[in-house]
């Protein structure tokens, strides 16, 4: 326990100094964006066993709502995102209700259709500004005070708003409730006897996930200026499964470390490869299945123990 | 000129004949997705890039190679086959000890590679085709102008539907297989290579993918994102109608394709939504879909 707080301190403080390490504060924003909205979904995958295919719904609707509440209502960057937000939990809740009547792979595809829905939506509606995407979102002053406009202030408010979401999916994760989830993973039919509302406690992880997703989605849209369907199409909703997966599933950091590296990627291939970005992305889909299901935490947490295990002698031997 | 509902009759007549054209390709594509799901387990995602690369097969067959429609209609299927049964042994068959999700996952990390792939050679606009001389043509049926080939694909994807039907339903090979979409390992018990049928049924599947793509590449711009397109609305009818029939995948696949050509008659801004609109509606109400059982 004591370890993981020094590791999350380090990681925190690394944080805090990149911008002066000569990383771009812009790049960084987005791949902590990128890394929350990979540990939302993991909170439904890798905890409670869904699989979502449509939480590009809810990371690109809340980017769309945040920035028009910024450009056109002139709220605050935080008020908006607090719209979004609210917007986001709403629609995991609407979601989610339809989507829980069926299991397992069915789950998947409800998701992914209802999302491809609210994709069509995005681009027949004026306020997205279609195929143009929504441009010069203002960045305003948090809490009418602090100007978010220079580059260095708003990656700061990005750390804070994702170090806080981070924390609150950590607290979830070993709350009684995440417990539960875990149960539900591994065997819902069980945990259904056990007297626990299955339904209920799915719903939940849903609304939670697609509300932490939206926080995602709203604060890129704030950094950036812009949303765009991009961010709401079904691939962004494969990108994170990859993200997941690369990472880890079901581990607390490996999410945010596939973000990482899955946009670190993209930035540096997509000038270079052109379409071929999708079919390396594929490809590692596919290695990620085949090959390393646990992703690097998960390959690397199973060498720790395996070595842990081989210093203290078998486990089973102990009373 | 008569009306239903203020609207010319030839429109709407044509905007349903257009419907059931896209309702049978639907069928056509839920169809493989059931028989493929039924035996493997698998969620074929890649389904939909398949039909896509049925059509370019047909599209580099004319152009590069000037094979005519009616041979491509013969050949892709099976070049497409042979795609799937790649597909199958180098891939799929390592993850059927796996959760269903590692099934689906890794069919959308192929249909990426392959997007990505025909993106690079075909760019992202759209390719044409030419109907055949033999279908180009149009024929008058008094209340409406059909194109001749709209028709042709109707009842070529009807009877492609039926003949599967029939293959499954009243034949000894169709017979293992419903078996083996029961319990595979009494069917291996007998004595029946169920390996080998896994991976000729994943080629059955795919190559009814690719004809489908033949089928639609001249009423259709033949795009590379055009599978995934419209994978996404087929898992929305195969939600609605349930994997557990293929009768049920036939008819909701064309009755969703019918609903789609109405609202395009009378609610345009809603064609492109509709179908979506129906599967909450059955989730709510039937929640196990229209033909299915729950699983």
């Amino acid at each position: 326990m004591r370890r993981q707080a020094v590791g999350y301190g380090l990681v925190l403080a690394g944080l805090l100094v990149a911008p002066f390490a000569g990383a771009y504060p812009i790049f960084l924003i987005k791949v902590l964006c990128f890394a929350l909205f990979a540990s939302a979904f993991n909170l439904l995958l890798g905890f409670a066993g869904l699989l979502s295919l449509g939480h590009a719904a809810f990371f690109g609707t809340a980017a769309y709502v945040a920035g028009y509440t910024l450009k056109n209502w002139g709220l605050t960057p935080e008020l908006g995102i607090l719209v979004a937000v609210a917007w986001a939990a709403f629609l995991g809740w609407v979601v989610g209700a339809l989507a829980i009547r069926r299991k397992g792979i069915y789950f998947a595809m409800v998701t992914l259709a209802l999302a491809q829905m609210l994709y069509f939506l995005c681009v027949q509606m004026k306020f997205t500004g279609a195929e143009d995407g929504m441009h010069g979102v203002p960045r305003g002053k948090l809490f009418g005070l602090l100007d978010l406009s220079g580059d260095l202030a708003m990656y700061y408010f990005v750390v804070v708003v994702c170090a806080a979401a981070f924390l609150l999916i950590h607290r979830a994760v070993h709350s009684p409730f995440g417990q539960v989830l875990k149960g539900i993973r591994e065997n819902e039919a069980r945990v259904r006897s056990l007297g626990y509302d299955v339904e209920r406690f799915k719903l939940l992880a849903m609304v939670l996930s697609a509300a932490l997703t939206g926080l995602a989605g709203a604060t890129k849209a704030v950094a950036l200026g812009f949303a765009t369907l991009v961010d709401a199409h079904w691939h962004t909703s494969g990108e994170v499964v990859l993200m997941t997966l690369i990472g880890g599933l079901g581990t607390l950091v490996g999410p945010a470390i596939g973000a990482a590296i899955v946009v670190g990627l993209e930035s540096t291939l997509s000038d270079k490869v052109g379409s071929w970005v999708t079919v390396i992305m594929g490809a590692l889909f596919m290695a990620c299945v085949l090959l390393f299901r646990r992703g690097l935490v998960g390959e690397l947490a199973g060498l720790f123990r395996t070595r842990d295990l081989a210093q203290q002698g078998s486990v089973e031997e102990k009373p | 000129m008569s009306e239903i509902f203020g609207i010319p009759v030839p429109v709407l007549a044509g905007q349903l004949m257009l419907g059931l054209v896209n309702g049978s390709f639907y069928a056509m594509l839920s169809l493989g997705l059931a028989v493929i799901f039924g035996l493997l387990n698998v969620i074929n995602f890649s389904h939909g890039t398949m039909y896509m690369m049925g059509a370019y097969a047909a599209w580099m067959l004319m152009n590069w190679l000037g094979v005519g429609y009616w041979w491509s209609l013969a050949i892709v299927p099976v070049v497409m086959a042979l795609v799937g049964i790649a597909v199958e042994r180098l891939f799929l068959r390592w993850i059927y000890h796996l959760d269903h999700l590692y099934g689906l996952l890794l069919t959308i990390g192929f249909a990426w590679v392959m997007e990505g792939v025909y993106r690079d050679q075909f760019g992202s606009g759209g390719q044409s085709y030419p109907a055949p001389d033999s279908l180009a043509g149009v024929t008058d049926l008094g209340f409406m102008i059909l194109p001749d080939y709209r028709g042709w694909v109707v009842l070529a994807s009807l009877g492609t539907c039926f003949a599967t039907w029939y293959l499954i339903e009243r034949t000894r090979l169709g017979a293992y297989l419903r078996a083996a979409t029961e319990n595979p390992r009494i069917v291996q018990a007998f004595g029946i290579n169920v390996p080998l049928m896994l991976t000729l049924t994943y080629g059955f599947g795919i190559a009814l993918a690719g004809l489908a793509g033949v089928l639609a590449a001249p009423v259709i711009q033949v795009t590379p994102l055009m599978g995934s397109n419209v994978i996404i609305v087929v898992f929305a009818v195969v939600v609605i109608g349930g994997l557990g029939s293929i009768l049920g995948a036939i008819v909701s696949g064309i009755a969703l394709g019918l609903l789609e050509g109405l609202t395009k008659v009378l609610y345009p801004e809603a064609s492109s939504t509709v179908v979506f609109v129906v599967m909450a509606l059955v989730l709510l109400f039937k929640p196990a879909g229209l033909f299915g059982k729950e699983e």
